[in-house]
């Protein structure tokens, strides 16, 4: 018997109990649904987690000052000014596959014309735009000339600009930062928010020399070299790990720590963050596919229900199908088509509502969502072996009917 | 010889006893022959028509159909024979519902791997033997007792079987179109098909040319 001859049998059945069919599918378009939400949502996350982790630049790490103990309390961290730009020096002479970036960093009124805007100040190196991956969108990065004189320069982030200027070209203009003048000289590209959801266009910087001097420093740490933060770049196919141990045996050499005493600074390892952030949002796409497996699993029994109590309600016409010539596999194939039917639509469904669901999710809730062909593709075939594992029972249950006491069933 | 069983014995189980439903039934039936197979509830009738219609196995003796030993058959050798050889009536007519009378005409040929097309022809030629072209798509629910059982006759005519087995056919209809009926299965006869007519009314077993009464499991 030919598969379409079974397909219209199998339909025709269907659309006899079209509420029950509609129902028995429901548990597999659930699954289904579920499964498609999931994965597309799973993967937008994934995808703004990579997103992030580009953003950030990779193979980064931080290196930050650490707590100091004033009379027995514990200052927050970054309170002990122990990291300095010479610590930055020695990493990029004596660690060749590193590439370090000092920065002291502090708020300020910035003014331009009519415009003013408070922002974020961030005194630097030319080096932070390379370790940070950050490209300038127009202009130059600063020159030896104007790190070693406090150059009253800076690279506006692009939420600065769109504040500050609007649509109009910035380079070369003035801007007053904290009253004293700086030109532009360049534009950074747009970065998008940090893991912690702040904006990192917002954004001014300047050679760390005139922060120090001129916007951040008080008069006090005017020589001196101290700096907050230190950030690393290690070069790609370098383990970060063996550069990490690098840098903190030098820093903790030239801060003449003896074994045994704690570092005077932090240093994290930003790949391992976002690693564990990833690792964890795996976990809840597994999570949430237990969940959509249970649904599936559930679909599938109640196809097995409904298709035993079809078997038994069509005794008599299984026992008519076979005087009139039916074989065995006729019938297992019937109702194994009409499971699977069942399910294939069941799975359809579910795809589209899937579908749905997940874009109003990208629209209402604003998350990233991802499409994969390939995961509805998997889902659907999901459905089909559904159909095929828990319709075979009482398919081959219908086949190994008598003849004689179907024909007679009440 | 088209039907020709010898020592025919059918046993069934219950529990510790046996029960002799067929205790060696030797018949022969000729082509183009007219028998009804009477007999009291329990004589073994029914019994004997499932191992004539191939729906079920003895459990002893030989049942030839058409020269070809049946009781050697597998599954779907019997499922063959069933499909091509032989035409059933029920006494309930056995239509699938919400089908059209052709498409119920029809199903044999499904089973035979009949292209659809062909299937609609042979089935509108055969509804048109039994007198209801013109009832073709209506569903059984929307026909008389008589006329389903016409529809029912022309299935079992559609693939030109070489006997007609029709298990209490006027079981459920009146005496008038019971008439009309046997009347039909007569006319068949007379065309050339052989039919085989279980009843225990002696007024449907007067149709037949030859009546065989079972008694106990055995042919009186």
């Amino acid at each position: 018997m030919s598969l379409g001859a079974l397909l219209h049998i199998a339909l025709r059945a269907l659309a006899i109990n079209k509420l029950r069919s509609a129902l028995t599918m429901l548990g597999i378009v659930i699954g289904v649904g579920a499964v498609i939400v999931m994965i597309a949502v799973g993967a937008g996350a994934q995808a703004r987690v990579e997103e992030q982790i580009r953003a950030l630049g990779s193979n980064l790490l931080l290196i930050m000052s650490g707590a100091r103990t004033q009379g027995g309390v514990r200052l927050p961290q970054g309170s002990s000014q122990t990291l300095s730009e010479d610590d930055a020096l020695a990493i990029n002479q004596e660690i060749p596959d590193a590439l370090a970036a000092p920065a002291l960093r502090g708020g300020a009124q910035v003014v331009s014309g009519n415009a003013n805007w408070s922002t974020q100040i961030y005194g630097t190196t030319p080096e932070y735009l390379q370790v940070r991956e950050w490209p300038l969108a127009a202009g130059r990065n600063f020159s030896a000339a104007e790190m070693s004189g406090a150059g009253k320069v800076c690279l506006l982030g692009a939420t600065v600009v769109r504040e500050l200027f609007g649509g109009a070209d910035p380079l070369d203009e003035v801007i007053r930062i904290k009253r004293v003048p700086f030109t532009v000289i360049g534009v950074l590209e747009t970065k998008g928010q940090s893991l912690m959801g702040s904006d990192q266009d917002d954004i001014i910087v300047v050679p760390i020399s005139a922060a120090r001097s001129r916007v951040l420093g008080a008069p006090a740490q005017a020589r001196s070299r101290a700096v907050s933060t230190i950030w690393v770049k290690v070069a790609d196919g370098t383990d970060t790990k063996e550069a990490e141990a690098q840098v903190r045996a030098l820093l903790r050499q030239r801060h003449r720590l003896q074994p045994g005493v704690d570092d005077d600074f932090s240093l994290r390892n930003l790949a391992e963050v976002m690693a564990a952030r990833e690792a964890s949002s795996r976990v809840l796409a597994l999570l949430l596919a237990a969940v959509a497996s249970v649904s599936l699993l559930v679909g599938g029994i109640g196809i097995m229900n409904i298709m035993l109590v079809s078997v038994t309600e069509r005794t008599r016409e299984i026992g008519l199908r076979m005087a009139l010539g039916a074989r065995t596999r006729d019938i297992l194939g019937q109702f194994l088509v009409e499971a699977v039917t069942l399910s294939l639509i069941g799975g359809l469904v579910g795809v589209a509502l899937g579908i749905a669901g997940a874009t109003a999710i990208a629209g209402f809730a604003g998350w990233r969502i991802v499409l994969s062909p390939a995961a509805i593709g998997l889902a659907v075939a999901f459905a089909f072996a559904i159909g095929v594992f828990f319709g075979f029972y009482p398919a081959r249950k219908a086949a190994r009917l008598n003849p004689v006491d179907a024909l007679r069933y009440e | 010889m088209l039907i020709r069983t010898r020592e025919l014995a059918k046993v069934y189980r219950m529990g510790e006893s046996e029960v002799h439903a067929l205790a060696g039934v030797s018949v022969d039936i000729d082509s183009g022959e007219f028998v009804a197979v009477t007999g009291p509830s329990g004589s073994g009738k029914s019994t004997f028509m499932n191992l004539l219609g191939c729906l079920d196995r003895p459990s002893s003796g030989e049942y030839r159909l058409g020269g070809k030993a049946v009781s050697s058959m597998d599954g779907d050798q019997l499922a063959r024979t069933r499909n091509r050889q032989i035409g059933f009536v029920f006494q309930h007519f056995n239509l699938l519902g919400r089908t059209s009378a052709v498409e119920n005409v029809a199903l044999p040929l499904v089973y035979a791997g009949v292209q659809k097309r062909e299937r609609t022809e042979k089935a509108m030629r055969v509804l048109e033997r039994v007198g209801l072209a013109d009832r073709a798509q209506h569903h059984p629910a929307q026909l008389s007792g008589g006329q389903q059982q016409r529809v029912a006759i022309a299935r079992a005519l559609v693939s030109e079987p070489l006997l007609i087995l029709a298990d209490e056919p006027t079981g459920a209809l009146d005496t008038r179109t019971s008439q009309d009926i046997m009347a039909l299965f007569q006319e068949l006869n007379r065309q050339g098909m052989t039919v085989v007519v279980v009843t225990h009314e002696s007024e449907v077993a007067r149709f037949a040319r030859r009546v065989l009464h079972f008694r106990d499991g055995r042919t009186e």
